[in-house]
């Protein structure tokens, strides 16, 4: 079009800004369709580093609670991570439901992080920087709440698994289960 | 770049359709340099030769080794064990790592004290800087491979310092995993990655001696070239010197090689990732001592932020900071011989960083002559960006310096031509 405007001759009274907004208009919009259309392909290739379909199968865990005495630990496997479950005792419970809410840095009632009171489930990752906390056993250190103890950056855990000291910024995390039956639990 | 004729008939065709040769005559061979660099100018050649021998033993022990979380472990053993000199390359690769650092940090401090870093040499600074950041990502992901204890827990504990991240921190770990933990998918991504980078980096050095040879190289005095007079060939005078600095860095190198192997490793290393069991004591290894230093001293929150997000912003600020070394410091001179103040802050700087690094070694909780190790590394990293953001400008605006030579032959030969 422009190639016969201006071969008409007459270009001095040509009506050029027309020309140049218009050409302005093909080159803005080539170019955000072409960056749009590289962001979309890049996605591809950025969602096929987020976990596989297969990894994402693997997301339940069954365990069986009946062997687990009052006061006795068991780490089982969900997902790659540990996941702490313990029986707590009476007093373990008692001293859990007793903290007030402003002596905590994450503030959660002990209710909230059980289904049962007996029974506290929660993943064995410390929420600072995903060590695996002590405690599981009876001659480990359980830290000053006596829950458990991070080594790596010295966090403390109390017996709800809720951070009471150090560097760690939320309580364990409670991973999605239910109670199949009374004494098997479906983790995820 | 003088027209050369050559007078072999290959050479005389080839240069013709690509003036390689010339290229290399005019970058390598008659490339004029400063005639008075001093051995701390050894260390950027040095880096490049590391990064070569990296990249050769790394081709090879790839050869033999298998990305896998069960065959890992036993494929690094088998390397030591069985393959032909298979301890040899696995060891130059392990110590070439610790000795790439050395080389480079040497480097970084040289630009630091003569001020290599000033106009016109803000980009071939930057460009180093990146670099850095670079190679700090290939060595850690190098080391997650032997999928060691420590290889296994300073993956979990890097990558878990994104989950610091406001909103999307999760989102991003679980990425950076292909999963919901370190494992097969995170060691396979590691090793492509750990492949990739050192060539990404050898694409950085080659724009990095682009950039050096536009303004060519500072040097001890900091006064810029102002004829042939103040110039020497690069070869034959500085392959030589380069060369000599090789052998002995070589001695050193090849000590720690065939008689200090494990030197700079943890023996932790040497037992197989166990995901249910965190050592006591982790530490990274020594080259990232100062910034493990850094993120474990911040343990407040500032207002609404975490501590660990500050932690984790401090530590890799304070890399991202030096980018904005040239326009911080504000002194139109450049070495610090003519800078009497800032001559004596900066040793305070290095003693700084050293002292970062001994912190970083320690547990927070360590305790020196009653003094926690944890304030120790608060007021090292207190000082760290002290001595950048406050100390460079404001020394750089308020002090005097002395008079500077008007060239180099002059400083170098006085009653020479100037």
């Amino acid at each position: 079009m422009s190639d016969s405007a201006s071969a008409g001759g007459t270009t001095a009274d040509m009506p050029v800004t027309d020309d140049k907004s218009r050409r302005d208009f093909l080159l803005i919009s080539t170019a955000t369709v072409g960056v749009v259309g590289t962001a979309l392909a890049c996605w591809p290739l950025i969602h096929a580093m987020n976990p596989a379909a297969d990894t994402l199968a693997l997301a339940s865990t069954e365990v069986d609670l009946a062997p687990v005495q009052t006061g006795q630990s068991i780490t089982v496997v969900w997902r790659g991570k540990p996941v702490f479950i313990r029986r707590r005792t009476a007093d373990e419970i008692k001293t859990a439901e007793a903290v007030p809410m402003d002596k905590l840095i994450d503030p959660q009632p002990d209710k909230a992080r059980v289904k049962k009171p007996e029974w506290l489930i929660m993943v064995g990752v410390c929420t600072h920087l995903g060590c695996i906390p002590l405690g599981q056993k009876p001659n480990d250190p359980h830290g000053e709440f006596g829950g458990w103890f991070c080594p790596c950056h010295g966090s403390h855990y109390d017996t709800s698994g809720r951070i009471r000291k150090g560097p760690a910024p939320k309580n364990l995390e409670i991973p999605p289960y239910q109670f199949v039956s009374d004494t098997l639990i479906r983790i995820g | 770049m003088a027209a050369k004729s050559y007078s072999n008939p290959i050479v005389k065709w080839i240069e013709y359709r690509l003036p390689i040769f010339s290229f290399l005559d005019h970058e390598l061979n008659e490339y004029p340099t400063p005639r008075n660099l001093n051995y701390w100018w050894n260390f950027g050649s040095l880096a490049g030769i590391i990064l070569v021998i990296m990249i050769a033993t790394g081709i090879v022990l790839a050869m033999s080794y298998m990305p896998h979380v069960n065959y890992a472990f036993e494929s690094v053993e088998r390397i030591m064990r069985d393959v032909n000199y298979g301890w040899l390359l696995r060891y130059i690769h392990s110590n070439g790592g610790s000795a790439f650092f050395i080389v480079v940090y040497i480097h970084l401090f040289r630009g630091m004290y003569y001020g290599s870093y000033k106009a016109p040499r803000e980009l071939l600074w930057i460009i180093g800087v990146v670099i850095l950041l670079a190679m700090m990502a290939t060595a850690f992901m190098g080391y997650v491979l032997p999928w060691g204890q420590m290889s296994f827990w300073a993956a979990t504990v890097i990558t878990n310092l994104f989950s610091a991240v406001p909103l999307v921190g999760e989102s991003i770990v679980t990425w950076l995993w292909g999963g919901f933990s370190v494992d097969n998918p995170t060691l396979n991504r590691f090793y492509s990655l750990h492949y990739l980078l050192p060539f990404v980096i050898f694409a950085l050095v080659f724009v990095h001696l682009w950039a050096l040879h536009v303004h060519k190289s500072n040097n001890p005095t900091g006064v810029d070239i102002k004829g042939p007079q103040d110039t020497i060939p690069f070869h034959p005078y500085y392959t030589i010197k380069d060369t000599f600095g090789l052998g002995a860095f070589m001695i050193v190198f090849m000590f720690f090689v065939f008689f200090a192997p494990n030197f700079f490793g943890e023996p932790d290393n040497y037992i197989k990732a166990n995901p249910l069991v965190t050592p006591a004591h982790i530490v990274p290894e020594w080259y990232f001592l100062p910034y493990y230093a850094i993120l474990r001293a911040i343990t407040f929150d500032i207002w609404f932020i975490p501590a660990k997000l500050i932690g984790v912003a401090a530590m890799f600020g304070s890399i991202l900071i030096l980018l904005f070394l040239p326009w911080l410091d504000r002194s139109k001179v450049r070495s610090a011989t003519f800078r009497p103040i800032y001559k004596q802050v900066f040793w305070v700087f290095v003693v700084d960083c050293i002292i970062l690094g001994w912190v970083g070694a320690n547990t927070p909780d360590a305790d020196f002559h009653g003094v926690k190790m944890l304030w120790i590394g608060q007021a090292a990293t207190f000082y760290y960006f002290f001595h950048i953001v406050i100390l460079i400008p404001l020394i750089s605006v308020l002090e005097t310096p002395r008079a500077l030579p008007d060239s180099i032959s002059q400083a170098v030969t006085p009653g020479g031509k100037s």
